[in-house]
C-alpha cells in the first residue's frame, strides 16, 4: 500500500483564538447572554439600571443648594434647568446638617464631640488593627474616661474619682490575693471600687473641686441629638454588650442549675419582646424600680436598656460559637489541668470569638441601627429631627433628600462594619492554608 | 474489705465549701440565688413604694372601662365605648395582620432575590447584591417612615381623579385607586350571605369566608386522594390513569360553584365627595409598614436562602444525576429537602423579628397592639407599669409560640448522627 501522499513536516504557527472564545466577548457571552432566558434577564436589568440612574443622576445634579425653603428650591431649579425639571433640594441638608449631626449641642462647643469622636476612633484603631504598636492600647484604656467627660462636661475631678475606683480595684486585687487566694482577691477587687463609687467618689470629687476648680462647661442630655446621639448610644451599647453577652452565654452553658435558669430566663425574655417595649421601660418605668427620689439621666436609662437588649442577642451568638466548637477542645483543656476560667480564657474563648465574628458584627450593626428607635420615646436622633424638619413650613413636603441623607450616613457606618468583619474573618482564617 | 489505697474518710469542713469542687458549685449557686432574690426583692419593694407614693397601686381594672378612643382600622367590630381590653385585642389582630402579610411578601421577595443573587447572570447578581446591602444596612424604622413619607407626598390626591382634566386615573378598569390617602381595592360582597358566626359572643367570623376556606381545603384533600388512588392503580397495573382534569375540576369548580351560590360580586371604590367610598381601604400606615418590613426582612431572607443553597455540595446534584434523576426531580427530591433543613430555622427567626419589628407601627400611626395598649390606653389611663407588662407578655407569648414551632421543626428534621 502506498503511504499518504503528503505529510506535514513543520508545526503550524499558533493562531489567536476566535473572537468569540476569549476576552471580553467570551465573558459577555458566558455571563450575560448564555441562553435566551439569560439574555432576557440581562436586557430587563439593563433597562432597570437605565431607568433608575436616568432618573436619579439628573435629579441629584440639577439641584439647589442655596434656597431657604422648598418653594424657593423649586423656583431656582425651574429657573436654571427649565420648568418642569425635578431636582434635589439639597438646601435643606445645608441648612440643617449641623442639627442632624449635633442636635441642640451648643455650637461653640462643637469641638468637644468632634474631639471625642476622633479620640474614640483613635482608641478603636489599636483594637481593630493588630498591626499597630501595642503601646497604643493605653489610649484605648483611657479613652472611655475622657469621652463621656468631653461630651457631658463637668468637673475633671469626677473623672479622676471614677478612674481611681478602677485603680483601687487593681490595688486591692494585688494586695489581697497573696493573703487569702485568688477568689478573695477577686471579691475584694469587685467590692472595693463599688463601695468607693457609691460612698467615696462623690464627696471626694466635690471636695477637690472646691479646693481646685478644674472642669469644662456642663451640657445636659437634653441638648444631645442627631447622629452624635446615635453614635454615643451605639458605641456604649456595643462595647458593654460583648463582655456581658459572653458571661450570659457561659452562664447558659454552665452546669450550675440556678445560674443556668437565671441566664436562660433573662436571654429568652429580652429576645422575646421588641426593643420598643424595653425603651418604654427606660422612659416610663425605670425610675419606679429604683429607690424613691432617684431620677437619673434619660440617655443613661436608654443606654442601659439597649445594652441589656444587645447582650441577650450577643449571648445567643456566643452560645452558637460555644456549641460549634468541637468537644475535643474542652477535653484537651481539661486534660492540660486548666481550671474553668483559664480554660475559657486560653483555649475556648479565642476560638469561639473567632468563629462567631460574623454573628457578633451583625449584632453590632443591628444595635447601631436600632438606636433610631429612641426617636419614638422622644429623643431627637436623626429620625426625630427629620420629623421636626418635615413639620417646618419652609420644608413641608420634603422626602427624598432628607431621608436619603440619613440613610446614606447609616449605610456608610453599617457597611464599613460589615466589611471590617469580612477583613477580620480572612485575617483570622487558620484552616485550609 | 478496706484496702490500703482508700482515701481516709473526711468530715465536711467549712473550707471544703469553697475549695472542694464537689461542694463549690453548690456554694456558688446558693450565693447567686441569694443575690438574685435580694435584687428582685429590692426592685419590687422600690416599685411598690413608688407606686404607693403616687397613689396608684397595681390594678388591671382599667381594662374593663370604656376606651373612649377610635381605631381607624379594625378587623372586628369596635367602637369607642368598648373596653380597653377589646381595643387591645383589636390592636393585637392588627399586629397579626401586618405580621402575616409581611411574612408572606418577605418570603416571596426574599426567595426571589436569594435565588437571583446566585444567578450566573453577572448583572442581575450584582443588582440583587446591591438590593441586599442597601436594605440591610439602613435601619428598618427609617424605611418605615420613609415609605410613609413617599406614600403621602408623591401619590396623587383623591381630587386629582376628578373631572375632565384628571391628572390621575384608576387602574385595572376603574377598580383600584392609588391615592395619597391610601389604596382602594374592590371588596368581595355576597348577595346571599350566610351571616356571621359569633365566637364567645364577642366578635363574629364571616361564615362566607369560612365556607370558602372549607371548600378549598376539601378540594385539595379530594385532589390528593385522587392522586393517591392513581398511584395505587399505577403500582398495581403499571398504567397511570389520567387524573389532571378531575383534580383541576375538584380544585377550581367547587369553589366557583360556592361563590355563585353565595352571590359573589365585587364592590368597586368610587369617588364621592372629597374621597373614595366603597371597596377596601388599605391605609397608608398599613401599606408603609407592610412594604417597609417586607422589603427589609426580604434582604435578610435572601441571604438565608443563598446560604442554604450554597450549603448543599455540588456532589449531591452529581450523585442525583448519576442515579438518573431528571433536573426537576433532583431539585425536588435531593436539593430542596437538604437546603430547607438549613433555611427554615433562620427563616422562622426572621419571621419572629418581623413580628417584633411590627411594633414600629407606632411611628406611622398604625394601630397595632403597641399603638393601642402601649400608646393611647397607656397615655389615657396613666397605667404605665400594667400596660407595658401586658404588652411585653403579649409579645413574649407570640415569640414563644414561634419558637415552639421552630423547635418542633428542628427536632423533626434533625439528622440522626452516628
Amino acid at each position: 500500500m502506498p503511504g499518504p501522499s503528503f505529510v506535514r513536516r513543520e508545526i503550524l504557527p499558533e493562531r489567536a483564538p476566535p473572537v468569540f472564545a476569549s476576552g471580553p466577548v467570551l465573558w459577555l457571552r458566558e455571563n450575560l447572554f448564555s441562553t435566551w432566558f439569560n439574555t432576557t434577564l440581562t436586557l430587563l436589568s439593563l433597562g432597570f439600571v437605565w431607568y433608575v440612574f436616568g432618573h436619579t443622576l439628573p435629579w441629584i445634579v440639577q439641584s439647589s443648594w442655596t434656597a431657604n425653603s422648598l418653594t424657593e428650591c423649586r423656583q431656582q431649579i425651574a429657573a436654571s434647568h427649565g420648568p418642569g425639571t425635578s431636582g434635589a433640594c439639597w438646601a435643606v441638608i445645608r441648612e440643617r446638617y449641623l442639627q442632624l449631626i449635633f442636635g441642640f449641642y451648643p455650637s461653640r462647643l462643637y469641638w468637644r464631640p468632634i474631639l471625642a469622636f476622633v479620640l474614640t476612633l483613635a482608641a478603636l484603631c489599636p483594637i481593630l488593627f493588630t498591626g499597630l504598636p501595642r503601646r497604643l492600647l493605653w489610649l484605648s484604656a483611657t479613652a472611655p474616661f475622657f469621652v463621656p467627660w468631653l461630651l457631658w462636661g463637668g468637673s475633671l475631678w469626677g473623672l479622676v474619682a471614677v478612674a481611681l475606683g478602677f485603680f483601687l480595684g487593681y490595688v486591692a486585687f494585688r494586695l489581697v490575693t497573696p493573703l487569702v487566694g485568688e477568689l478573695g482577691g477577686a471579691i475584694a477587687a469587685g467590692l472595693l471600687p463599688v463601695l468607693w463609687w457609691l460612698f467615696g467618689a462623690g464627696p471626694a470629687a466635690g471636695l477637690m473641686q472646691s479646693i481646685l476648680p478644674l472642669g469644662i462647661e456642663t451640657v445636659t442630655s437634653r441638648a444631645f441629638g442627631g447622629f452624635m446621639l446615635s453614635i454615643t448610644i451605639g458605641i456604649v451599647a456595643i462595647t458593654c454588650s460583648l463582655p456581658i453577652g459572653i458571661l450570659l452565654a457561659l452562664g447558659r452553658q454552665s452546669d450550675l442549675f440556678i445560674v443556668k435558669t437565671i441566664c436562660v430566663g433573662f436571654i429568652e425574655f429580652i429576645r422575646g419582646v421588641p426593643l420598643i417595649t424595653l425603651l418604654f421601660v427606660a422612659s416610663l418605668l425605670l425610675n419606679y424600680f429604683l429607690p424613691p427620689g432617684t431620677d437619673f439621666d434619660i440617655i443613661l436609662r436608654v443606654v442601659i436598656m439597649v445594652t441589656l437588649f444587645a447582650s441577650a442577642y450577643m449571648a445567643e451568638v456566643i452560645r452558637g460559637g460555644l456549641a460549634a466548637l468541637p468537644k475535643g477542645q474542652y477535653e484537651a483543656a481539661d486534660a492540660l489541668g486548666l481550671d474553668y476560667w483559664k480554660a475559657q480564657r486560653l483555649i475556648i474563648m479565642p476560638q469561639v470569638l473567632k468563629i462567631s465574628i460574623p454573628g457578633i458584627v451583625s449584632t453590632f450593626i443591628g444595635v447601631f441601627k436600632d438606636t433610631t428607635l429612641v426617636s419614638i420615646i422622644g429623643l431627637l436622633d436623626p429620625l426625630g429631627f427629620s420629623n421636626a424638619i418635615r413639620a417646618d413650613t419652609a420644608w413641608n413636603g420634603i422626602v427624598w433628600e432628607l431621608y436619603g441623607f440619613i440613610a446614606a450616613v447609616f449605610f456608610m457606618f453599617c457597611f464599613a462594619m460589615s466589611r471590617y468583619s469580612m477583613y477580620l474573618e480572612r485575617k483570622l482564617a487558620t484552616e485550609h492554608r | 474489705m478496706t484496702s490500703m489505697t482508700d482515701p481516709p474518710k473526711q468530715t465536711l469542713r467549712l473550707g471544703m465549701l469553697i475549695h472542694d469542687t464537689r461542694y463549690r458549685s453548690l456554694t456558688i449557686q446558693i450565693v447567686v440565688l441569694a443575690v438574685f432574690m435580694l435584687l428582685a426583692a429590692w426592685l419590687i419593694s422600690n416599685t411598690i413604694q413608688n407606686l404607693a407614693a403616687l397613689g396608684k397601686p397595681i390594678s388591671f381594672d382599667f381594662l374593663s372601662s370604656a376606651a373612649q378612643y377610635d381605631i381607624n382600622q379594625t378587623l372586628i367590630a369596635y367602637d369607642n365605648q368598648d373596653s380597653h381590653l377589646r381595643a387591645a385585642i383589636v390592636g393585637l389582630l392588627n399586629t397579626l395582620l401586618v405580621a402575616v402579610l409581611g411574612c408572606a411578601l418577605a418570603t416571596l421577595v426574599g426567595v426571589l432575590v436569594g435565588v437571583l443573587r446566585l444567578s450566573k447572570n453577572w448583572l442581575i447578581a450584582r443588582i440583587m447584591a446591591a438590593y441586599v446591602e442597601i436594605f440591610r444596612n439602613v435601619p428598618v424604622l427609617l424605611w418605615v417612615v420613609f415609605a410613609m413619607a413617599i406614600l403621602i407626598e408623591t401619590l396623587p390626591m383623591p381630587r386629582d381623579f376628578r373631572g375632565e382634566d384628571a391628572t390621575a386615573s384608576m387602574l385595572l378598569g376603574d377598580s383600584i385607586a392609588i391615592t395619597n390617602r391610601g389604596v382602594y381595592v374592590p371588596e368581595p360582597l355576597f348577595a346571599r350571605s350566610l351571616g356571621d358566626f359569633p365566637v364567645f359572643g364577642a366578635f363574629g367570623i364571616s361564615l362566607d369566608f369560612l365556607a370558602i376556606l372549607a371548600v378549598l381545603v376539601g378540594g385539595f384533600a379530594t385532589s390528593a386522594a385522587i392522586r393517591r388512588r392513581a398511584e395505587r392503580i399505577q403500582n398495581a397495573t403499571g398504567t397511570r390513569p389520567t387524573t389532571w382534569h378531575l383534580r383541576l375540576a375538584v380544585i377550581v369548580l367547587s369553589p366557583v360553584a360556592l361563590l355563585a351560590a353565595l352571590g359573589f360580586h365585587l364592590g368597586y371604590p368610587e369617588l364621592r365627595g372629597f374621597n373614595f367610598q366603597g371597596g377596601i381601604h388599605l391605609r397608608n400606615s398599613l401599606l408603609a409598614l407592610w412594604l417597609a418590613l417586607s422589603f427589609y426582612t426580604a434582604a435578610f431572607i435572601a441571604e438565608i436562602v443563598r446560604a442554604g443553597i450554597l450549603a448543599i455540595p455540588k456532589s449531591q446534584t452529581e450523585a442525583a444525576t448519576a442515579l438518573g434523576l431528571r433536573p426537576h426531580r433532583t431539585m425536588r427530591l435531593v436539593i430542596l429537602p437538604q437546603a430547607l433543613r438549613v433555611i427554615i430555622p433562620p427563616l422562622i427567626s426572621q419571621y419572629l423579628n418581623l413580628t417584633k419589628n411590627s411594633s414600629l407601627a407606632i411611628a406611622v400611626g398604625y394601630m397595632d397592639i403597641t399603638g393601642t395598649l402601649g400608646g393611647i390606653t397607656l397615655n389615657q389611663t396613666g397605667r404605665e407599669l400594667e400596660c407595658v407588662l401586658l404588652l411585653m407578655l403579649v409579645y413574649l407569648i407570640i415569640s414563644l409560640i414561634i419558637s415552639a414551632v421552630m423547635n418542633w421543626y428542628n427536632s423533626r428534621v434533625k439528622l440522626v448522627e452516628r
